[in-house]
């Protein structure tokens, strides 16, 4: 069962803030829906894992130049954009 | 007189392509429904004047459609029902778009849907709550609500939506249309904002099985910008499909399907249907999918694993939301999704995380993964010996808003008939086949994989033997 800890640690893994107050109420209502997850556990599984249901692997194609989106195109969705860069927050 | 693609056309003729168009906004702007977030006006009737003036010879000239927001639309806001994409403007069109366009289509804009395609009533979305026209009291169903309501309330005569564990057939049985989920790899997923991506596939919607199928004809072909996409495997039209006759069809009829949870009317219903494709030459027998009990969790597990890496995305930089102020990387990234997902998508990308995660990846993800190859399994064992498979598109009718929103599991457990077949990636179509106190019911009719022609034949025959696709808002109801 998850703890109101590990909720705090996976929504940091997923980069999403959550304040003390609502921690609980996610473990909560998490928790009902992992105990109904364990249900897996019910049954034997010694089958392969399908991840694509027709088996397809790499679809590949030739190494040939086509043309792009437009890069000033895709920039006017930025929020903050210096030069032809997005601009982002301090990283290092 | 529904308002289908096949009296669109007359109305054109017998008018003009921008009178029509007009009328539909005329329509929409007094609706009670909520069922749109962009209304495309300027765009739409330009378009429609150059088919007036110029003429166009594609296969939807003139025909307006309505389009779920999770689908790119150049030029048009696209914002999945959600708060983190205010501003977004795609630049470029979904692969499908680009067919709707060349085909002549008139896109009347973007519909309402669960935030992020994430729900089974478009009660998560940030602009509110689409209201089911058959009781304004009641969810659409979803994610693809505002798809399914607006063709039900001749806002638009048709629409695409997109169904990754129910989403175009849930609304489509909730709203009394026809809703079809294809075969995955039927349709191009480019531009198609993703949610769970082995299982997401775009859908037509409408008030006839015909013009899901013309639509399939339109958007249904073999697009290398989607690597899961092979389209269409024969070189039939869907439209071809499109014939009155089920003489010798073998019709299977899963019994997990039915029976506890499921309502009395509902399960009345589809037998009646059932027992009417007999009448016409059918024949059925009950078959078993012994693993369908266990589709639920594996679906829940495999759509939040996958959805908490596609919506890794949405960080703030590229589009969307920014958020005020300049601190470190993670604080930035950890404030924006905090205030721009709701909670229904917080809460499913940290499912997802957690069944990733280190020490529960064996135990959630690649065991659901096991799961889902029984239940793929299971299909193929009940259609080996059947043409098609039968049952109820939902458990129960529309429910009220606010009913179910409280508790994520009770609202999980509606999409228990509809999971599997994204699991198996077999196609589906829903078809209207009845009523309960005034509310549509709707059946799913499910085929092998690539075989929608036989799915659609099967629908448009019960259809064109009844009159369930005659009812609308303005005419009596049983």
């Amino acid at each position: 069962m998850i703890t109101d800890e590990e909720v705090e640690h996976i929504a940091s893994l997923a980069r999403i803030k959550i304040d003390d107050a609502e921690k609980k109420s996610y473990a909560e209502k998490l928790n009902s829906v992992l105990d109904y997850f364990a249900k897996l556990d019910e049954i034997d599984t010694d089958v392969a894992p399908t991840y694509h249901v027709f088996g397809h692997t790499n679809v590949l194609r030739g190494d040939a130049v086509v043309p792009s989106l437009p890069q000033v195109e895709i920039l006017k969705n930025a929020p903050v954009t210096k030069d032809d860069y997005i601009k982002a927050p301090r990283i290092v | 007189m529904i308002s289908d693609i096949t009296s669109v056309r007359q109305n054109i003729q017998d008018t003009t392509a921008e009178e029509v168009t007009t009328s539909f906004f005329d329509t929409i702007k007094s609706s009670k429904i909520n069922g749109w977030i962009t209304l495309a006006q300027d765009s739409a009737i330009a378009k429609a004047r150059k088919i007036d003036t110029e003429g166009h010879s594609g296969p939807l000239a003139g025909i307006p459609i309505a389009i779920k927001d999770n689908i790119s639309t150049k030029g048009m806001a696209t914002t999945c029902g959600s708060k983190i994409l205010s501003g977004y403007i795609p630049p470029y069109d979904a692969h499908v778009i680009e067919k709707l366009r060349a085909a002549g289509a008139i896109i009347l804009g973007k519909v309402n849907m669960d935030e992020f395609a994430m729900g089974t009533s478009t009660e998560t979305s940030y602009y509110g709550t689409t209201k089911n026209p058959w009781d304004l009291s009641r969810v659409p169903g979803g994610s693809s609500g505002g798809s399914a309501a607006v063709v039900a309330a001749d806002e638009a005569p048709i629409s695409l939506g997109s169904d990754t564990g129910g989403s175009v057939r849930c609304p489509a049985s909730f709203c009394g249309v026809v809703g079809l989920k294809p075969t995955y790899g039927a349709v191009s997923r480019y531009g198609l904002i993703a949610y769970a991506s082995s299982l997401d596939q775009i859908g037509p919607m409408g008030h006839t099985v015909a013009d899901c199928a013309e639509i399939m004809d339109v958007i249904g072909d073999h697009d290398p910008k989607d690597s899961t996409c092979i389209g269409k495997q024969t070189d039939v039209s869907y439209r071809s499909a499109l014939v009155d006759d089920v003489e010798g069809m073998k019709i299977g009829v899963p019994s997990e399907y039915f029976g506890e949870g499921v309502d009395a009317d509902v399960e009345k219903s589809v037998w009646d249907a059932i027992h009417k494709l007999e009448s016409l030459g059918a024949t059925y027998n009950e078959v078993t999918m012994p693993h369908t009990d266990y589709a639920l969790a594996a679906y829940y597990v495999i759509a939040t694993s996958e959805a908490s890496s596609n919506l890794a995305r949405f960080d703030g930089m590229r589009y969307g939301l920014r958020p005020e102020g300049d601190t470190n990387i993670v604080d930035t990234y950890s404030r924006i999704r905090s205030d721009g997902f709701g909670e229904e998508v917080k809460r499913r990308i940290i499912l997802g995380t957690y069944a990733l995660s280190a020490g529960y990846h064996d135990k959630y993800y690649i065991k659901a993964l096991k799961v889902r190859t029984l239940i793929k399994q299971d299909f193929e064992n009940a259609l080996k010996d059947n043409d098609v498979l039968i049952a109820p598109t939902m458990p129960q009718s529309a429910f009220k808003i606010g009913e179910k929103i409280d508790d994520p599991l009770t609202l999980y457990m509606a999409d228990v008939n509809t999971v599997p077949v994204n699991l198996a990636g077999v196609p589906s179509i829903s078809v209207p086949c009845g009523f309960t106190n005034g509310l549509p019911i709707g059946l799913q009719i499910i085929g092998k994989h690539f075989d929608e022609t036989t799915i659609i034949q099967a629908a448009h025959t019960f259809e064109q033997n009844t009159d369930y696709h005659t009812k609308s808002l303005s005419s009596e109801v049983a």
